[in-house]
């Protein structure tokens, strides 16, 4: 079956009021004004540059302490895995498991699958198409789920404060996550999810239409 | 104006008007499964309600404490800006900033700018600088984090809980609440309703 797309009509949607309109040079749209895109710009380039900083950001996010707690007892320091362990040892396991998957799993995941993706468009591999679109739709749902154990540090922070047991103060690792997740979600929002088709269409130029022949083919 | 073309935003396929919703009155695309639109209700007045809930609880959800401690008869409680504020102290201003971001400035600017294009709207006006309004209304969405704080909250009292007594906080169900009704707003949430309400609005 060949679909046609908006972009071989020599159309392009807003991305503001999703109105479709015709595509040219400094075009706008005629609902809204805005000017209107085929696809976002330099999507691919942006989203490499803020993927490769999160990954970059991933290791000191994971081996640096994201939490100092003194107490009479010395200071013991809490890398996020170590915040794993203690809540499996204390006995919470659906916690543990929970913040394990949006802490740990989560973010590996959504680094490697974007990177796939990105690959995947990049070689202009036609067969995973549908794959990496809802690949691409679940990591903008999970992304904000990474949040977690920034927001776990924010409360015990302010809880645990000028008493006699013990101090708690966040930790230089918690930055670097923090950043790693938002990082992370700005690579998925600077990709553009119709270059995945585009690379998969690109294939089958017979399916397209003559006019759009030679600008999708390389 | 009916055979006036739509494109899937996640894979620019072309699509004439023929595709009706389903049950649910979503309507999927039928290449990539994206959502291309749901049929919300048509009632504008319902989401300026939710979003007027959605202010006070949000409202309500910074005046008062979040969780409390209680350690030896001793006391301690902290409310969003409480807790910002003390990692602003400890050198952290990032997550500082950030915390307050996600979890009061991104909802409370989303909750007013909805309030704001939908209260003239209701009486048939066009609302002042709706465009860019709608438009930071579709940047702010992914970055409000109320239902991650909530989980968060959950957490850290889980890891307190062997050292004190922990309290939950008013604002604790505030911010439950609050997710509920987001939850709600964003499923009733038809944005070509919005545009077609705009369009058909006195200038």
């Amino acid at each position: 079956m060949s679909w046609v797309t908006a972009a071989d009509r020599g159309l392009a949607v807003c991305e503001v009021c999703g109105k479709v309109g015709e595509m040219a040079e400094n075009a706008r749209c005629s609902r809204c004004q805005v000017r209107l895109h085929s696809r976002k710009p330099h999507s691919i380039e942006r989203a490499w540059a803020l993927l490769l900083a999160a990954f970059v950001l991933y290791l000191p996010a994971n081996l640096l302490p994201i939490m100092e707690t003194r107490s009479l007892f010395g200071v013991q320091r809490d890398t996020i895995l170590s915040g794993v362990v203690y809540l499996w040892g204390s006995g919470s396991w659906v916690l543990a498991i929970i913040v394990f998957i949006a802490s740990i799993a989560v973010p590996l995941l959504k680094l490697l699958s974007l990177s796939l993706i990105l690959l995947g468009v990049q070689r202009r591999s036609p067969e995973q198409s549908l794959q990496s679109a809802r690949l691409y739709r679940l990591l903008e749902l999970i992304g904000r789920w990474s949040m977690l154990d920034v927001y776990v540090v924010a409360i015990l922070v302010a809880l645990v404060q000028a008493q006699s047991l013990a101090t708690v103060a966040p930790g230089p690792g918690v930055v670097a996550f923090a950043a790693v997740v938002v990082l992370s979600m700005l690579a998925t929002m600077a990709f553009d999810p119709r270059l995945i088709w585009d690379a998969g269409s690109a294939q089958q130029p017979s399916e397209r239409t003559c006019e759009s022949k030679p600008s999708t083919t390389s | 104006m009916s055979t006036l073309p739509i494109a899937c935003h996640e894979c620019d396929l072309l699509l004439h008007k023929a595709e009706v919703p389903d049950a649910r009155g979503v309507m999927l695309c039928p290449r990539c499964g994206a959502e291309l639109c749901r049929v919300g209700p048509d009632n504008l007045q319902f989401l300026l309600a939710l979003t007027c809930t959605a202010l006070i609880l949000l409202l309500l959800a910074n005046l008062f404490p979040v969780v409390g401690l209680n350690i030896q008869g001793h006391h301690v409680d902290t409310t969003v800006f409480g807790a910002a504020r003390q990692l602003w102290r400890d050198d952290t201003p990032i997550v500082a900033g950030l915390l307050v971001a996600t979890t009061v400035l991104v909802p409370l600017v989303e909750l007013s700018v909805l309030a704001w294009l939908l209260f003239p709207l209701c009486s048939g006006r066009r609302p002042v600088a709706f465009v860019p309004l709608f438009r930071s209304l579709q940047l702010a969405r992914p970055w409000a984090m109320v239902e991650v704080f909530i989980l968060g909250v959950l957490v850290s009292l889980v890891k307190l809980s062997h050292m004190a007594d922990v309290l939950l906080g008013t604002a604790i169900w505030c911010f439950g609440g609050l997710m509920l009704v987001l939850a709600v707003l964003s499923t009733a949430f038809d944005h070509r309703a919005l545009w077609q309400a705009w369009e058909e609005a006195r200038v």
